[in-house]
């Protein structure tokens, strides 16, 4: 199950003087793009843990779930990460070393990601894995890391709670992701009544916690008027959208996933329920573009979503980013928040080996907290001391093409806080 | 909770929650006929129903699609003509998979249950080869969306009917089928005493693998409507298979009209208390009832009666 990365396909010149101007921007070669030569680095003294380093080459593993019911999800993420391995080989890899990489397949079995996560850490000696999607997987593959001493790169937005010395997380944890989706609602549209869904495991009962007590402690005069989770996999919705009328908030805020999100759209609008009517206000922080295909844009056009990065997104590292992104996979794929955040993984490692001048991964942990990407398509972003990303929030109004149209980012980059105080 | 209401209001509320009610029990009904055909004739678990309802609602998506494409014209149409090509679809993918793998393993029931369940992870991951990982969205016809304002509170949605008036012809046409047809008569014998069916001429083997495509064939129907309400991917049919064995085997397995009641019993249960309760405590609770009742009669609600 391990295939060698291709040759890279992307050598023009603009792209890459784009590209490299942020990605090396805390190294040395900040004002002369040109690539790091191996022979500045000898091997020795970069790999001094008996990582699988060469003089040409470096090997960094991919797990993430190709097969099973999370591929899904997961594939974007797997795609992304190829892109940014590619693009970083084409500029001349890490300390001039081309990246290779070696991918397993998770499964969408919790066990098999563990026993995978070994493999790579003990038999292949990997300097760094980009992977796992759900909390469940990430979960039970910490403690393989920490043993072994691995590096992990985690691109989902997830519940927080959570602050791993071998994991950077490249998604939101959860109150980055809400708070500012809630106070925006609040402002904007005088939102006073909300109701709570979501389906039930553990991200969405943890942000809907942090989402209730914003909303009765910090937002003026608001409340919470119902708050309900169905199993992973319900498709009947009809109940609960007729006890949503009965109740006439403000605003649905949902946090339903997987084939349960499309179910749920579909019948909210079969009722009449016409998330562009407003009348509720739809806001959601689990649907990306890429569940968007499933259910159909016309079917939850209106609707908001929370989060740090939509494709729509104007700036010009994402357009640099999409294209490249669809030249390589394809005219009609869509890029969702995750995929972006999986597409930050192998770059922020980039940007920490060659601020340490080192595989050793003590030492680029040491080198992480601070480092910062002013290439990613969501715009600038920075490592927090809590292995989190600063980033912005964005609130994006869903359109019948499927597209986010961006009605709202937060003026600063929001600090990460995985344990915030008085969300507990 | 209802202080706060008007009559008015309260009324229409509960008109609509009545009628949430009626699509969960035509879905239950829809999920369960092909199961409860194969299970209940046949005695094989069919552990790969959710894939056969899928590959009907893949079928859909392609047709939306082909007349999206070729017969703009006819698109409001296509619904029709994908529900007829699900069931043809699925029933020939059941009659080969009859006789390639389920003859072979009658009289193990066990085996049955392993091996189909085998054949559902292979036909997951052949939709997730051909169709890709991701969900697919299928375009539904504009009339066939929306809802119907019966009065001013009271929105009644126009899938939910097509759903039920579905469920409804579907169950007419398999009893018809099962109590008025050759092959009904020929299933229901093989049923109560294979080997005289077999010694008075009647062709066991064909039968069995007819009732096992019919079976299968509705299953696709079922899916193709499915697309209205729910999601297609690969993995969509592992959401209905529980549910599904619930109602079948709550109804007592050789029973269709059994399944039909019990559909109806748990369908009712299930809504009323996700009216009143939280959505996860319904589900445990609907669970629990049919676990309670099914201790007390293991044969289910309605069993065929049989001399031993």
């Amino acid at each position: 199950m391990s295939d060698k990365s291709p040759k890279s396909p992307f050598a023009a010149p603009s792209r890459r003087a784009v590209l490299a101007g942020g990605a090396a921007a805390l190294t040395a070669s900040l004002f002369t793009p040109k690539a790091l030569r191996a022979a500045d680095y000898p091997t020795a003294e970069v790999n001094t843990t008996g990582l699988a380093v060469t003089d040409d080459t470096v090997t960094i593993g991919i797990l993430h779930s190709i097969t099973g019911t999370m591929a899904i999800s997961e594939t974007g993420s797997v795609q992304a990460e190829k892109l940014a391995i590619d693009q970083i080989n084409a500029q001349g890899g890490i300390l001039g070393r081309k990246i290779e990489y070696i991918q397993e397949d998770g499964a969408s079995d919790w066990p098999t990601f563990a026993e995978k996560a070994k493999k790579l850490l003990v038999n292949d000696k990997v300097a760094s894995v980009m992977g796992c999607w759900t909390s469940a997987s990430r979960k039970a593959v910490l403690p393989v890391f920490e043993q072994y001493n691995g590096f992990l790169y985690y691109p989902t937005f997830y519940e927080g709670l959570e602050e791993s010395p071998n994991v950077i997380y490249t998604g939101q944890e959860a109150t980055q992701q809400i708070i500012a989706g809630l106070d925006w609602v609040s402002e904007t549209k005088g939102a006073k009544s909300f109701y709570l869904l979501g389906s039930d495991y553990i991200w969405p009962r943890t942000s809907n916690k942090i989402a209730r007590k914003h909303i009765e402690n910090f937002l003026d005069g608001a409340k919470v008027v119902g708050e309900e989770y169905y199993p992973l996999g319900h498709t009947q919705f009809n109940s609960v959208i007729n006890k949503i009328r009965l109740k006439k908030p403000d605003v649905i805020y949902a946090i339903v996933v997987g084939g349960s999100n499309v179910a749920f759209y579909k019948q909210l609008t079969a009722a009449g329920i016409d998330p562009a009517a407003e009348k509720p206000i739809v806001l959601t922080i689990s649907v990306t573009e890429d569940e968007i295909r499933g259910i159909g844009g016309e079917n939850i056009e209106g609707a908001y979503a929370c989060m740090k990065y939509f494709q729509s997104l104007e700036n010009e590292n994402n357009v640099a980013f999409v294209k490249a992104f669809k030249e390589m996979w394809g005219e009609d794929i869509v890029i969702g928040d995750v995929t972006q955040a999986a597409y930050l993984g192998p770059w922020l490692w980039k940007a920490a080996v060659e601020k340490a001048g080192s595989f050793d991964v003590d030492k680029v942990r040491a080198a992480t907290p601070g480092i910062e990407l002013t290439s990613a398509p969501e715009g600038y972003v920075k490592v927090h001391e809590n292995h989190h990303l600063w980033s912005k929030t964005r609130v994006g109004r869903a359109q019948a093409d499927g597209q986010y149209d961006v009605v709202f980012e937060t003026a600063d980059l929001v600090e990460p806080d995985p344990f915030p105080e008085g969300y507990q | 909770m209802f202080s706060d209401y008007s009559m008015s209001e309260l009324g229409a509320i509960f008109a609509m929650q009545g009628f949430a009610g009626l699509i969960l029990f035509s879905v239950f009904v829809l999920m369960a006929l092909g199961l409860a055909i194969i299970f209940g004739q046949m005695g094989v678990i069919n552990m790969a129903h959710g894939e056969f309802m899928i590959l009907g609602a893949y079928v859909t998506y392609l047709m939306s699609n082909f007349f999206a494409d070729y017969m703009p014209a006819l698109f409001s149409m296509y619904f029709f003509v994908a529900m007829i090509l699900a069931f043809i679809a699925s029933g020939a993918l059941g009659l080969f998979v009859e006789w390639a793998m389920i003859r072979h393993l009658y009289k193990r029931p066990l085996d049955t249950l392993l091996a189909t369940w085998g054949l559902s992870l292979i036909l997951q991951q052949i939709y997730r080869s051909v169709f890709g990982a991701r969900e697919v969205g299928v375009s539904i016809p504009d009339w066939m969306m929306g809802s119907l304002p019966v009065t001013d509170l009271i929105e009644v949605p126009i899938n939910g009917i097509f759903v039920m008036v579905l469920a409804v012809s579907i169950s007419l046409a398999v009893y018809i089928l099962m109590f008025k047809s050759v092959w009904g008569r020929q299933v229901r014998a093989i049923n109560q005493n294979r080997v005289m069916a077999g010694a008075v001429g009647i062709n066991t083997e064909w039968t069995d693998r007819l009732t096992f495509g019919i079976g299968c064939g509705v299953a696709g129907v079922a899916g193709a409507a499915f697309t209205m309400i729910g999601s297609t991917g690969p993995t969509a049919g592992q959401l209905y298979i529980v549910d599904t064995f619930l109602v079948v085997v709550f109804g007592g397995a050789a029973s269709l009209l059994g399944t039909i009641a019990s559909a109806f019993s748990i369908s009712q249960a299930q809504s009323i208390m996700e009216f009143f309760l939280s959505g996860s405590m319904a589900k445990v609770l609907t669970l629990l009832t049919v676990v309670g009742i099914l201790m007390i009669r293991p044969q289910g609600l309605f069993a065929l009666k049989l001399r031993k």
